[in-house]
């Protein structure tokens, strides 16, 4: 047992099924074409254009009010589009209903404040998807989610509730219970955002260990080493638009853009 | 002046009448938690219908003199339109009491309610839909809950209100407590002693109200949700 320890146990190989990457063929996974939104005013997705295959890492970097976040939370439909298509795993995204909710269970999502469901404990709210949106037997869920919170290394927390873990628990506690719904990709909103910084390495470990498996995953993050570690795409975001896709060694050591050098040359010094 | 002797003369008779206050506040707590529980998940639906339903049932039920709802009840659809719950024309009363009573309440219950709602942060609902929960799905496991044990104190508010509230039941021909009373200070053998008599029965009400208040106060603070 690890779990005294409190990290993540990454060395060893969790069962083949613990984490199932839901790949289906070698068409890309996500594809987002020509989507635009507005908040009002403001022109937050500038015809954003993006490609994510099967087991593919792409970290989404940039200044804040760049369109980051409203890309990620767009591609489970938390933000409604205006114009444009997103499709995942070959479909489109349905306006409202059951169908959306059908969709959403196969997209992971892990939020900068966790938004663990504060009257349930840790393994209600690792079962609670798989109970009563998949159906899945109660025993069965729950065999399912302890394995889950043994990799990301609470299970012995299993039985509090939310506010009773630190913050690098409460997440990892989310990115298992958006593994429990065995998602065909995971989305992450700036998962270390909110963290102190001696928590922000627990959960990196295990979004790296996720991405080694093979998890298809979109990562909006200012992680430098979590981008270098585990990614293959790096899409800088600014204004709204992508200014900029380049694999992560290109990105940091020689960008493109003057856009991109000058974001990098801003959080680089300090 | 301050003899209590009226008041423990007619002490079964009163007592009766808070049987039936009790009789008729336990029913309508139940049946007013439901409508507004209803209306509360009408009001915050996605569906413009419902919440035009939710929001004008709570305008119209709100703004009404309790009298008036419960004289409709009574007077109005009971005696004149003949809708009848039973042939015993006691029983009859008591159920349009409740109903009145009730649907008078649950518009405050709803309105509490929606405040609860409000005290659940965003980003539970979000979670909520991202692992694929329905609407209602969402509401019933994840918003609701929490926005109970957010309002347990004030709905222990509008529950006391509700006791105090059956008092009004009298105009609807319903014999609970206040129209008891009425019925001692009415009696020709009645001398005096109405003030002892009306003192006794709020004794009686404290009697009810007070716990009450205690009991959802200590339920507020165990229920708490710890964010």
């Amino acid at each position: 047992m690890t779990d005294s320890e409190g990290g993540p146990d990454l060395s060893k190989d969790g069962p083949e099924d613990t984490i199932a990457p839901a790949a289906s063929g070698d068409r890309p996974l996500v594809v987002v074409e020509n989507v635009n939104k507005h908040f009002g005013e403001l022109h937050v997705l500038k015809d954003i254009n993006l490609t994510v295959d099967p087991g593919e890492v792409v970290v989404v970097i940039g200044p804040s009010g760049g369109g980051k976040s409203t890309l990620c939370r767009s591609i489970n439909r938390l933000e409604p589009i205006d114009s444009g298509t997103i499709r995942v795993d070959g479909k489109e995204l349905p306006k409202e209903g059951k169908e959306l909710a059908r969709l959403r269970a196969d997209v992971g999502m892990v939020f900068q404040a966790f938004n663990l469901f504060a009257h349930k404990s840790i393994l209600e709210n690792v079962t609670l998807g798989p109970v009563k949106v998949r159906r899945q037997g109660k025993q069965e869920s729950e065999k399912h989610a302890m394995e889950l919170l043994e990799r990301v290394g609470i299970a012995d927390q299993a039985h509090k509730y939310p506010a009773q873990l630190s913050g690098g628990q409460q997440q990892r506690a989310a990115i298992a219970r958006s593994l429990a719904m065995r998602p065909k990709v995971m989305l992450f909103d700036e998962p270390t955002s909110a963290l102190d910084p001696e928590m922000v390495n627990e959960v990196l470990d295990v979004m790296t260990g996720l991405a080694r498996e093979g998890m298809t995953m979109i990562v909006v993050t200012h992680e430098m080493g979590f981008a270098r570690r585990a990614a293959q795409k790096v899409v800088f975001m600014a204004d709204g638009q992508i200014v900029e896709e380049n694999t992560p060694d290109e990105f940091f050591t020689n960008a493109r853009t003057e856009r991109a050098k000058d974001f990098l040359s801003k959080i680089l010094t300090h | 002046m301050f003899d209590f002797d009226p008041f423990f003369d007619n002490f079964d008779e009163i007592l009766n009448g808070f049987a039936a206050t009790l009789r008729l506040a336990a029913a309508a707590a139940v049946l007013s938690l439901i409508i507004g529980t209803l209306l509360a998940s009408f009001r915050v639906s996605p569906v413009p219908v419902l919440r035009a339903f939710g929001t004008g049932y709570v305008n119209v039920l709100r703004n009404t003199p309790l009298t008036l709802v419960l004289l409709m009840c009574s007077l109005g659809l009971n005696d004149i339109l003949a809708l009848k719950f039973s042939d015993t024309t006691s029983t009859s009363y008591y159920w349009w009491a409740v109903l009145g009573l009730s649907a008078y309440t649950g518009a405050f219950v709803c309105e509490t309610l929606r405040a609860g709602v409000n005290t659940v942060p965003l980003g539970q609902a979000e979670a909520a839909r991202s692992i694929g929960l329905t609407f209602t799905q969402s509401l019933r496991i994840i918003i609701l809950p929490q926005a109970f044990r957010a309002i347990i104190a004030p709905l222990g508010s509008v529950f006391i209100a509700m006791i105090k509230n059956t008092t009004v039941a009298a105009a609807a021909s319903y014999a609970e407590v206040a129209l008891v009373t009425k019925t001692i200070v009415d009696k020709p053998t009645f001398a005096d002693g109405v003030i002892p008599l009306f003192l006794g029965v709020a004794i009686g009400f404290l009697i009810l109200t007070l716990p009450t208040g205690y009991f959802f106060g200590w339920l507020a603070k165990r229920m708490a949700v710890a964010r």
